[in-house]
């Protein structure tokens, strides 16, 4: 059987990775029309992957893939609103995506119906984010390879590199809606990450690693992605265990964000709403932290790569203050959670019947004018023990987040006397609240990492497991 | 060139697609593996996917949240030699399928070649498991049914639990329909049917906060949601949530600890399960690669993984790989016996296929991965096991786990209790265990007699797929737990 294929008749081109927005509003406005259905949006996807793994110097997994997606929501005639999402941009997928958005409308919650964001047609911020023309498979494959062999290259001890990728994407997304609304981005990016174990004779394996980030794989700092990565490695080989105590912590920039990225259901106002946040409608306002601490999500900032210039409802993204002096000053919204508290929507929903709320990019940096907490900090050349905290795992399942408790193994090295030495194993455990007010100061510059932006964090009296 | 007016290439698809997969795809099939036997691969792969979710939330009194969504897509994985090319796309059209096996050609130096002479055989005929099957995603409840249910269980939350501030109720439906073919004439096709409900509460009374869940999954069972007892459910999860709401947290330590069966069997799926895969194997970063025939943990072990029981969420009629799954006995008596593997596995370090060759969707390619997977039963009871630390910690309720890649692995533990004299005393929240698997299954010391499963999802390099723990209780002589 063969099928021939009249150009410009699909909604999404899959050998090229674009979607043809001006198809898919066409076509949704004729399936709704001769549904009946007045008012929709939907949020469209379209992507090509390309990336490469290797195994001491081979090929280890070669790897493409062409994806679209649509989720289309609908409101019924009682103003209740349905969605579905599907991989099928077809016509045919298109008009069962609609029906079902229609069909699952019945269902609305009319507690907390959606609406179009008021932000959906305005202005976007300008992004600075070059396209790349991709390498090709066959070139990344010689990069990484390149890069696995002169990290082997590193130390004796470095046997494997056993997570390792390399990968290219270009993008594209569109949010478009009955009342004229149509946002469209493309974006390139491409990201590099290594992961290499390293194991002396008698002693046990140890492994880190790095990752980078960029608009193309030209872009792509290898050098400083090889370099991270060996030095945290070999750091971590000569190891002892620590003893179980409480401890003066130094958090790296990576471990703080990820520890608040964890609770950002504390800034999250569809979680407040919910009732599962620690936070509640009187917190604005509230001390939650030291005063020295202040917490920006700047999903603009030109170190977040592969920005998103809009929200699953089209608001535009925007930088946000969630703590100033340490004070709770605003939530992240959706269009919803900001009618129901009376304010804005900030530009952090995803798009669904109920919308989901999530942070962009975190930048946490001293209170201005508050030198950022105790001045010249460096603690480490004094006889007190130190742990530094370079990396945390297990935030799946050692982080509540509706309590506020912690408890989760971590990778880091035990400072006495201005000498670190890699702790064996460990854990980790607070509270978030506590914490927050427990900081005693900020060291050195802000790092720009992938997650966000952060110095190094002090935090007193946090509890340590260790097998000693 | 001739073009066909009347259909776009995907209309085309769906319209072949409309009868659902089957033998009326073996032409197109044959000729992909044909050609890309020409190209000079030593195997080409294609797995086809159809699929069919429903989601749906309630929160205390109203559902918020009806998620339906569905999709299609194809993979398609080269091997030459040990390497492989692994191509996916949502364009099921003859079209879309070539450009994808152009591509993953094109990934290891090869190219389609219409003069050379195929080495492929054809298609074997099809084993069809979907064909008692059909009617499977008909016999599920309906939306109006589910939501109903999903109340049902909100309210029971209500009438059984105290100072609750959050109940939710959740329900997933997940229908997949997946033809596999291969270029050694593999050609299979399945329906699997996976379900899962779920409670969860957040209790709060001044400062104390305790936030509980229970999920219950089930692979092929299509009354499953109808058959599930809302007020058992409800009533588990809210004795919990009253116990922990006022219980102190864990002081930290090394510690003997006693895992209660069903989900505690997190800590042999972390500790170990991940290492006897082959995919670690290939990575190098198992410590039993050479170990096969000599004893990785106490004699008191024995483990298995396996796809057969009847409704565990990890149970497949064949794999993704189009194998039939088997049971897999992986320790026994202390005893490294076998490891998991698939494909590639087999391929690249020897260890012979197992049907485990799984992926979340047509976007990974397939590895070999857990389905079923968990320590037999022995021949104590859990009183025996208790009874037997001075000073420990009861582990009634685990959360989630992960492993690194040196083998250090941990997991959470969701409701505690300290063990004191040989007695269960008071309740005790915020504890991680962490441990390495070499040091570990040496301390696994005592199996009790009531073996139980578990349904949960497991992240991995193919993606988060369907699976089941299992232990009888097991008490571990000695490990880490992280606390305050």
């Amino acid at each position: 059987m063969t099928i021939s294929t009249p150009a410009g008749s699909s909604s999404a081109d899959s050998a090229t990775s674009s979607l043809n927005a001006e198809h898919l509003r066409q076509r949704l406005e004729q399936l709704a029309s001769s549904a009946g259905i007045r008012q929709w949006d939907l949020g469209a996807a379209c992507s090509t992957d390309t990336s490469v793994q290797v195994d001491r110097g081979e090929a280890k997994q070669l790897k493409g893939a062409q994806r679209s997606s649509i989720t289309v929501r609908v409101w019924n005639d009682d103003g209740l609103v349905g969605v579905t999402s599907t991989s099928d941009l077809s016509d045919s997928g298109l008009a069962r995506a609609l029906s079902g958005a229609r069909d699952a409308s019945a269902y609305g919650n009319p507690d907390d119906t959606p609406a179009f964001s008021p932000l959906a047609t305005a202005p976007l911020a300008h992004l600075d984010q070059p396209l790349h023309e991709p390498r090709g498979i066959l070139q990344l494959l010689d990069t990484l390879r390149d890069a696995e062999r002169q990290l082997l290259g590193r130390h004796n001890a470095i046997g494997t590199v056993p997570y390792n990728g390399l990968a290219e994407r270009s993008s594209e997304r569109i949010y478009l809606n009955s009342t004229g609304a149509c946002r469209q981005q493309r974006l390139t990016t491409a990201s590099l990450y290594l992961y290499a174990r390293a194991e002396e004779t008698g002693r046990k394996p140890r492994s880190a690693g790095a990752v980078r980030l960029g608009y193309g794989a030209s872009e792509l700092d290898i050098a400083g992605c090889i370099d991270e990565a060996a030095e945290r490695t070999i750091a971590h080989l000569d190891y002892a265990p620590i003893e179980t105590g409480r401890y003066t912590c130094v958090f790296s920039p990576e471990a703080f964000l990820d520890l608040i990225g964890a609770f950002s259901s504390l800034f999250n106002a569809r979680a407040v709403l919910d009732g599962v946040s620690l936070s509640n409608r009187e917190s604005i306002g509230q001390q939650l932290a030291v005063p020295f601490l202040s917490i920006h999500d700047n999903g603009l900032h030109p170190g977040n790569i592969g920005a998103a210039a809009f929200d699953g409802e089209g608001t535009p993204t925007s930088p946000l203050a969630l703590l100033e002096g340490g004070v709770l000053r605003s939530f992240l919204h959706s269009e919803a959670t900001a009618r129901a508290f009376g304010v804005a929507p900030t530009g952090h929903a995803g798009l669904g019947a109920k919308v989901s709320v999530g942070p962009d990019w975190f930048e946490i940096t001293a209170t201005p004018g508050s030198g950022g907490g105790q001045a010249g900090l460096d603690r480490f050349n004094a006889g007190e023990p130190i742990v530094w905290i370079d990396s945390l795992s297990a935030l799946h399942a050692g982080v509540k987040a509706s309590q506020g408790s912690f408890s989760l193994p971590f990778d880091g090295w035990l400072v006495r006397g201005g000498e670190a030495r890699s702790i064996e194993a460990a854990t980790v455990a607070g509270d978030i609240r506590s914490l927050l007010k427990a900081i005693v100061g900020f060291e050195g510059e802000a790092k720009v990492t992938p997650d966000g932006l952060c110095p190094l964090v002090w935090v007193e009296g946090l509890s340590i497991t260790g097998e000693a | 060139m001739i073009a066909t007016p009347s259909a776009s290439p995907s209309t085309a698809a769906n319209a072949s697609l409309a009868d659902g997969f089957g033998d009326h795809w073996r032409p197109r099939l044959e000729t992909l593996l044909a050609d890309g036997r020409a190209a000079g691969a030593d195997l080409v792969e294609v797995f086809l996917e159809r699929t069919d979710h429903l989601g749906v939330l309630a929160e205390q009194e109203r559902i918020t949240s009806v998620t339906p969504a569905f999709g299609m897509g194809a993979g398609i994985r080269v091997f030459l030699a040990h390497r492989d090319g692994f191509v996916s796309t949502n364009d099921l059209s003859e079209a879309g399928l070539q450009r994808a096996l152009e591509q993953a050609l094109g990934m290891l130096g090869l190219q389609r070649n219409s003069q050379a002479a195929s080495l492929f055989d054809g298609l074997t005929p099809l084993r069809d498991f979907a064909a008692t099957k059909a009617d499977w995603l008909q016999r599920c409840p309906m939306l109006q049914e589910a939501t109903v249910r999903l109340l049902d269980g909100t309210a029971a939350l209500q009438r059984r639990g105290r100072h609750l501030q959050a109940r939710r109720g959740s329900y997933a439906r997940d229908w997949q329909e997946v033809l596999v073919a291969a270029s050694d004439g593999t050609f299979g096709r399945d329906v699997r049917l996976h379900q899962s409900v779920g409670l969860n509460v957040l209790a709060a009374d001044g400062d104390n906060r305790a936030g509980v869940g229970r999920r219950y999954g089930t692979e092929g069972r299509p009354d499953d949601l109808r058959q599930w007892d809302a007020e058992a459910s409800a009533a588990e999860v809210c004795e919990s949530a009253g116990t922990m709401l006022y219980a102190d947290y864990v002081e930290a330590g090394q510690l003997p600890v006693v895992l209660a069966n069903r989900f505690g069997g997190v800590i042999f799926h972390e500790a170990c399960g991940h290492l006897l895969e082959t995919t670690q194997v290939e990575r190098g970063t198992t410590p039993f690669a050479e170990k096969v025939g000599e004893p990785i943990a106490h004699a008191a072990v024995t483990a298995i993984d396996e796809g057969l029981t009847g409704g565990a969420f990890g149970s497949l009629s064949m794999d993704d790989e189009g194998m039939e799954p088997q049971r897999t006995v992986l320790i026994e008596n202390g005893v490294l016996q076998r490891f998991i593997s698939d494909r590639a596995g087999e391929l690249r370090t020897g260890h012979a296929r197992t049907g485990s060759g799984r992926r979340q969707s047509h976007t990974f390619a397939a590895a070999s991965r857990m389905r079923n997977t968990y320590i037999a039963a022995g021949p104590h009871t859990p009183d025996d096991l208790i009874a037997s630390v001075d000073k420990g910690l009861y582990c009634k309720s685990m959360g989630g786990g992960s492993v690194g890649p040196t083998g250090q692995f941990n997991f959470a533990v969701e409701e505690g209790y300290l063990i004191e004299n040989g007695k269960l005393t008071k309740p005790v929240k915020g504890a991680t265990l962490i441990g390495e698997a070499k040091e570990v299954m040496p301390r696994i010391s005592m199996c009790a007699n009531d073996l139980e499963l578990a349904a949960g999802f497991c992240g991995s390099v193919s993606g988060s797929i369907f699976v089941t723990v299992g232990q009888p209780h097991i008490k571990v002589d000695s490990i880490t737990v992280g606390g305050r």
